[in-house]
């Protein structure tokens, strides 16, 4: 046989620095995979007998068409966005952080616990402040708890974190249904005193400005901090950062903390400006879409405010649609799921170029 | 003595489905695959079973349906559910070469909303809920050993009173112990996972073993799904309950190290631990409190297994990363 039978067509070569596709050439992949994303979430849609074009129709005019439809959606994007900030370090860092859930719970927890004791007795000010505060903190000592043992013996984060969330949520349950618990037999925990209720700007609760603000700190601290090139360096390369002699477990853990103190605030934003109780189903699977978010935005904080609003627009949306149209809403998970997928396939396409096999060669050969 | 019996024995029904779970979840990380999606396969599963048997059930009729041939109907359903969903992770990771965590969330949250979303279609359709008639829900939940075997002190409740799923799972168990450890297939699949580079020059086809175990793995998972379905929650769609289950497999791939012949005991512990409340009542703990107890079990154990750092009871040395032939 010939040399040129054992060279294949095509072979696959990943792009190096000096190669790297056009920034608008990427971008245009990545537009043309969550196209490709909608047009294999309209199968489901088509299931049901549905009409895909109009029932997106639907999911968009339904979370924006007017401003009750807006407010919601936003209500829902604020929380998804400080979670979706909260996870962007430690992915980067790869520490998979699935724990925004537990986290985000046990600083509604933290923070419940001063509304109901301090509700009405001093200032809103001030008990906003405090519960904010212990929102943060809980949160915080939610995150360090995992970060702590991958940090000193390796343990896999992935489920630690899972774990957390099972125990902070089943905590709420008993608290609802015990300590906390209104009338008898209700499960339920009171409203909270007027006091614990956080302002409103332009008709939303006034979370969406701290979102905003967070939004440039945590991109300012992931860009230009020492910080955040060394969970940069670590999410790299786990030893060339113990080479260049940084403390990987303590990073590690401050990284938790802070990821896990954003978590907190996320809670204390639902508690505090919208629920205004608390219930095991405040989280309302926040910590886990907002990973979507993340990975979609691919950690940059300003395409996370698109991106929480896109899938705020989706789960909302879907809600309308349900109520139209009979379609069941969780075809916003389904819709989410494929567009992560198509996002994340479509990195490849960016990343590598197909080098097929050269002429030259073949005349060689011949 | 006697509740913590009854209790073993109870579990029996729950382990099996941690157990598929965790065998399925082994095949692919021997692959060198994580696959974080078992929860959303497991969901799948469970939602594909149910409706596979209720439409072999409709096809035929009430009256000729045969309660083998509706669980025949349940497990292939679900494994070709489970195999569909290793497909498109292998794709995504494999071939696309996507970071595997993430697949594996989104596989989850995919997963999830598909079962949700066909859970809900059905019972639109069908009107009201989807189940199977009684004679086939008593099919899926016979205990068939014969008495003498049952009443066998302690032993008898443990091993013989026990979901025909359970003895399946065990043979499974076996045979997947010897495919690793006896076969060469099992062989160069444990060496694709451990060093896929020292696979590729030995001439063993990376991509179609990754693609295989992460499929048969996915499938027998969703079947452990199917097994909650049709026998915990007495072949009806409860979409909330099946929540954790998958998770909890992922965590008893770790405690098992890697060896299915550990999943068996070991998913009876946990299927234990799942259902204590019901059975042993402590004093003075609440019961929501009481209900996370397998979760700080199964944080102890990761603890503990870190800890401990043992050089044979490590995972595939390969897991979790994508491997390119050029990407040396």
């Amino acid at each position: 046989m010939s040399e040129k039978s054992k060279t294949p067509l095509f072979r696959l070569v990943k792009r190096v620095k000096g190669d790297m596709m056009s920034p608008r050439k990427a971008l245009a992949i990545r537009v043309a995979s969550v196209v490709i994303a909608l047009i294999l979430g309209s199968i489901p849609i088509m299931l049901t007998g549905a009409n895909p074009v109009k029932a997106y129709g639907v999911i968009v005019v339904g979370s924006l068409s007017n401003a009750i439809y807006l407010k919601q959606t936003i209500k829902i994007a604020i929380p998804l966005l400080v979670c979706s900030l909260a996870i962007a370090p430690c992915f980067k860092m790869k520490f998979w952080n699935i724990g925004a859930e537990g986290q985000l719970m046990f600083g509604a927890i933290c923070s419940a616990f001063f509304a109901i004791n301090l509700g009405g007795k001093i200032p809103s000010f001030f008990i906003l402040l405090i519960m904010a505060i212990a929102a943060a903190l809980g949160g915080a000592i939610w995150g360090f708890i995992p970060g702590f043992f991958k940090a000193k013996y390796n343990t896999n984060e992935t489920l630690f974190t899972l774990m957390m969330n099972y125990i902070a949520i089943g905590m709420v349950k008993w608290l609802q249904g015990g300590p906390w618990e209104g009338r008898k037999g209700t499960q339920l925990v009171p409203t909270f005193h007027k006091s614990t209720f956080l302002p409103e700007v332009f008709g939303v609760q006034c979370g969406w400005i701290i979102a905003l603000i967070l939004v440039i700190i945590v991109h300012i601290y992931m860009n230009y901090t020492k910080h955040g090139y060394e969970v940069a360096v670590i999410g790299d390369s786990l030893n060339t950062a113990r080479y260049a002699g940084m403390n990987v477990g303590w990073i590690m853990m401050r990284t938790m903390l802070l990821s896990g103190a954003l978590c907190g605030i996320a809670g204390f934003l639902i508690l505090a400006g919208e629920n205004h109780t608390i219930n095991s189903a405040l989280s309302g699977g926040v910590g886990f879409t907002a990973i979507t978010v993340s990975w979609l935005s691919q950690l940059n904080a300003f395409v996370m405010i698109g991106i929480s609003a896109l899938l705020a627009i989706i789960s909302k949306g879907s809600k309308t649609l349900n109520q139209r149209m009979g379609v069941p809403s969780s075809v916003a998970e389904i819709v989410s799921g494929i567009l992560l997928f198509c996002m994340l396939g479509c990195e490849f396409f960016i990343n590598y170029k197909v080098v097929f096999r050269k002429k030259s060669e073949k005349e060689v050969a011949a | 003595m006697n509740s913590i019996i009854a209790l073993i024995a109870a579990a029996g029904t729950y382990a099996t489905v941690l157990m598929f779970g965790t065998m399925g979840e082994i095949i692919t990380e021997k692959s060198g695959n994580l696959n974080l999606g078992v929860e959303g396969i497991m969901y799948m599963g469970g939602i594909i079973g149910l409706v596979a048997a209720n439409r072999y059930e409709a096809m035929v009729g009430e009256a000729a349906s045969n309660g083998f041939i509706a669980i025949l109907f349940a497990i292939f359903g679900a494994f070709i559910a489970g195999a569909l969903a290793g497909l498109i992770f292998s794709f995504i990771t494999v071939t696309l070469r996507a970071n595997q965590n993430v697949t594996g969330l989104a596989m989850t949250t995919f997963g999830t909303g598909v079962a949700k979303f066909i859970g809900e279609v059905m019972r639109n359709k069908l009107g009201g809920y989807v189940s199977v008639s009684n004679h086939l829900k008593e099919a899926f939940s016979l205990k068939f050993m014969p008495k003498f075997l049952k009443n066998i002190p302690i032993l008898g409740p443990i091993l013989f009173n026990q979901v025909h799923f359970f003895y399946i799972g065990i043979i499974l168990a076996v045979l997947i112990y010897l495919f690793f450890s006896k076969t060469k297939a099992g062989l160069y699949l444990r060496a694709v996972g451990e060093s896929p580079v020292t696979a590729d020059a030995a001439g063993i086809n990376i991509t179609r073993y990754k693609y295989l175990a992460t499929m048969i793995g996915g499938g027998i998972s969703a079947i452990g799904g199917m097994v909650y379905t049709m026998t915990t929650a007495g072949c009806v769609w409860i979409e909330a309950s099946l929540s954790g289950v998958g998770w909890l497999s992922v965590a008893l791939v770790i405690f098992c190290t890697w060896n299915p012949l550990n999943s068996l005991w070991g998913s009876l512990l946990f299927g234990s631990l799942m259902i204590m409340y019901l059975w042993i009542i402590v004093p003075g703990i609440p019961t929501e409190l009481y209900k996370i107890l397998p979760y700080v079990v199964t944080l102890i154990v990761l603890i503990i297994t870190s800890i401990r750092n043992n050089r044979d009871k490590q995972p595939p040395a390969s897991l979790g990363n994508n491997y390119f032939r050029e990407d040396r």
